[in-house]
């Protein structure tokens, strides 16, 4: 693999200014970019002849609105804190496989409410199925994408599952009614419920 | 003259070709395909959400049922990425049991598709022989973890205990008499590395028999030669891993080019293709199957002279010897916070990704510091195989379609997660 001083120092040789963070931690590279430049961030690296990052690995939405809470009621995270900084993200996962480098990219979306980030599809044609995933679980809307349906979630799903403030449990459950010869649909009756509370722990708990 | 329109048709879920549940709307024009639209997540059962409500230990039986046939890789991804983020180290004993039991479960992977592939395209009898193999390669799991899939056997620290020294026998029964019994437990008598090294001694030769049904068959090449040809540049391009990659001419196997835990201390080949077609990606992985038996080879060989612990010293993360947790308080406190609370991993991210059969599996795991992860997200080889389905498939014909499924090795609990 390449030395990641080398790849970082080629990484800010290339994007000087328009690069937010610039983060090493265990041996990996992480790359915040404003969503206003993402694309040409992107176009750069997979063009740039020291970096070449041929591949997109995976797309990944993430919900941070709940990072670092401890407090759990009903199964549901609660923030304790109004958060700092935008709620959504997507992390890119690229790989260059003739340079033997990997790379992550994280792209806040600006609007907490609607999340808009640009399609990458133009860049990688990998990134179809990826932003559709991140679409139908997160909510995120991916300008330009020529294809945005849901891909995982049942025709009809109203929802994105995989936000902090989507139960476990779901809002809804299906069952085949005898009388009407459908299946239909009605609201949850389990109890969400924790077996295991989350704790946090301040760094080097119990270590002395 | 008639109107000729084209024809909209709807392939599985429940079809034998579509390896689960893959329902795939096909546009036709005649019985040449225009467009392949897959519609997944009828096997969507939301592992990452539940495994934000799971401790980090909880979540390793989850991995087994992603790829329900290659599953100990799945734990490999997964305890590998909370082992980088929490760094822990791994005994290394227990990486060598690892190595041994990601090329078994590779075996039994290919072995699986191998079976499938060649029974969507007509040739029944290689899932008999195939099935076979996979027999001796199951009772190694279940001998290692008492369970024949779905093992829980890798733990974040090592695995779970060390090797058996005896192998499980079988009993007499209605269908087995005594001496049809004893000749059945002939190459089990000694440990389990005895009974993998006589496997490894009879593997070859069974391959060497798959491939005399299959590689020079006329009937199996007219079926695969020149079907679902990627070039290596559009390989890459559509997030192409593993086998399919390979199949491409592009020389990348994880193994080699970023190796972890004792990969670089093994001597194997990486195998690559030429045409990028679904002829070549079969021979790509039978090659793999033999490369997989050496690496055994070498492991077993590793494992009789060198024993050692299998699991990880550091209390805040591996389980105490039972006998000291029974006579000691504080190692009696670590198993109760150990398998209550769980194990703390610092906050930060990682990624964490094998070489797996079928292609690169990846865990990113996010976490905040707490006893579960905040996310993680699991990096499918399959998912990003079947999104190219379409630009595969367009121009063959539906009996094609069912090959190019073949080739791509899709299984539904890894796509779907």
């Amino acid at each position: 693999m390449t030395d990641l001083n080398i790849l970082s120092a080629n990484l800010n040789k290339a994007f000087s200014g328009k690069v937010v963070i610039l983060k090493e931690h265990l041996g990996e590279l992480t790359l915040v970019a404003k969503a206003s430049e993402m694309l040409g961030v992107l176009t750069r690296l997979r063009d740039d002849a020291a970096l070449r990052f041929e591949q997109l690995i995976d797309v990944c939405g993430i919900d941070y609105s709940t990072y670092g809470s401890e407090l759990c009621e009903e199964g549901k995270y609660l923030p304790d804190a109004p958060r700092e900084g935008k709620r959504f993200a997507a992390v890119y996962h690229l790989l260059s496989v003739s340079l033997n480098q990997r790379l992550r990219v994280r792209v806040f979306a600006e609007d907490d409410e609607s999340p808009v980030l640009n399609s990458v599809m133009e860049i990688w044609p990998s990134a179809n199925w990826y932003e559709r995933e991140a679409f139908d679980l997160y909510g995120i809307i991916f300008t330009g994408h020529p294809d945005l349906r849901r891909i995982l979630t049942d025709y009809g799903f109203v929802g994105n599952p995989f936000r902090k403030d989507f139960p476990l449990s779901g809002h809804v459950e299906m069952r085949y009614d005898a009388a009407q010869q459908r299946v239909i649909y009605e609201p949850v009756s389990i109890e969400p419920r924790e077996i295991t509370p989350r704790t946090l722990r301040e760094e080097n708990y119990g270590r002395s | 003259m008639a109107e000729i329109k084209n024809y909209t048709m709807n392939f599985g879920p429940q079809h034998p070709a579509a390896h689960g549940v893959l329902r795939l709307v096909l546009e036709l024009d005649g019985e040449v395909i225009e467009r392949a639209d897959p519609h997944i997540g009828l096997l969507h059962r939301a592992t990452e959400k539940l495994a934000e409500h799971k401790t980090f230990l909880q979540t390793v039986p989850y991995m087994d049922r992603l790829d329900y046939v290659s599953m100990m890789l799945n734990e490999h991804a997964y305890v590998m990425a909370v082992e980088k983020l929490a760094d822990i180290q791994v005994p290394i004993r227990a990486q060598y049991i690892r190595v041994m039991f990601d090329e078994i479960t590779r075996i039994l992977n290919h072995l699986l598709w191998l079976g499938a592939h060649a029974l969507d395209v007509g040739a029944m009898s290689i899932m008999f022989y195939a099935f076979r193999e996979r027999e001796d390669l199951v009772d190694a799991y279940e001998a290692v973890s008492g369970a024949r899939m779905h093992a829980a056997y890798y733990r974040p620290g090592g695995v779970y205990r060390d090797l058996p020294d005896s192998m499980p026998q079988y009993q007499a029964s209605k269908i087995h008499n005594a001496a049809a019994t004893k000749k059945l437990n002939e190459n089990r008598q000694g440990s389990l590395l005895d009974f993998l090294e006589d496997f490894s001694k009879r593997f070859p030769k069974y391959v060497d028999e798959y491939e005399t049904l299959l590689t020079n068959n006329r009937i199996w090449k007219q079926r695969t030669v020149g079907i679902g040809v990627v070039s290596p540049e559009r390989a890459l391009a559509l997030g192409f891993t593993g086998p399919m990659l390979r199949g491409s001419g592009v020389v990348w196997d994880l193994r080699k080019n970023q190796p972890y835990e004792v990969y670089n201390r093994l001597d194997f080949d990486i195998p690559v293709g030429v045409e990028g077609d679904c002829y070549d990606r079969y021979l790509v992985r039978i090659e793999e199957m033999r490369q997989s038996n050496r690496i055994i080879k070498q492991c077993i060989d590793w494992l009789r002279k060198n024993p050692g612990p299998v699991m990880t010293d550091d209390l805040k993360f591996g389980p105490p010897k039972r006998e000291s947790m029974k006579q000691n308080m504080e190692e009696l406190i670590h198993h109760f916070k150990l398998f209550s609370e769980g194990l703390h991993v610092p906050a930060g991210e990682v990624y964490a990704a094998v070489e797996h059969p079928k292609g690169e599996f990846g865990i990113y795991l996010v976490s905040d510091g707490a006893n579960k992860p905040y996310r993680m997200k699991i990096r499918t080889a399959g998912f990003a195989h079947l999104s190219s389905l379409d630009e595969m498939a367009r121009g063959h014909m539906i009996a094609d379609v069912v090959a190019i499924i073949g080739t791509q090795d899709i299984v539904f609990g890894e796509i779907d997660r």
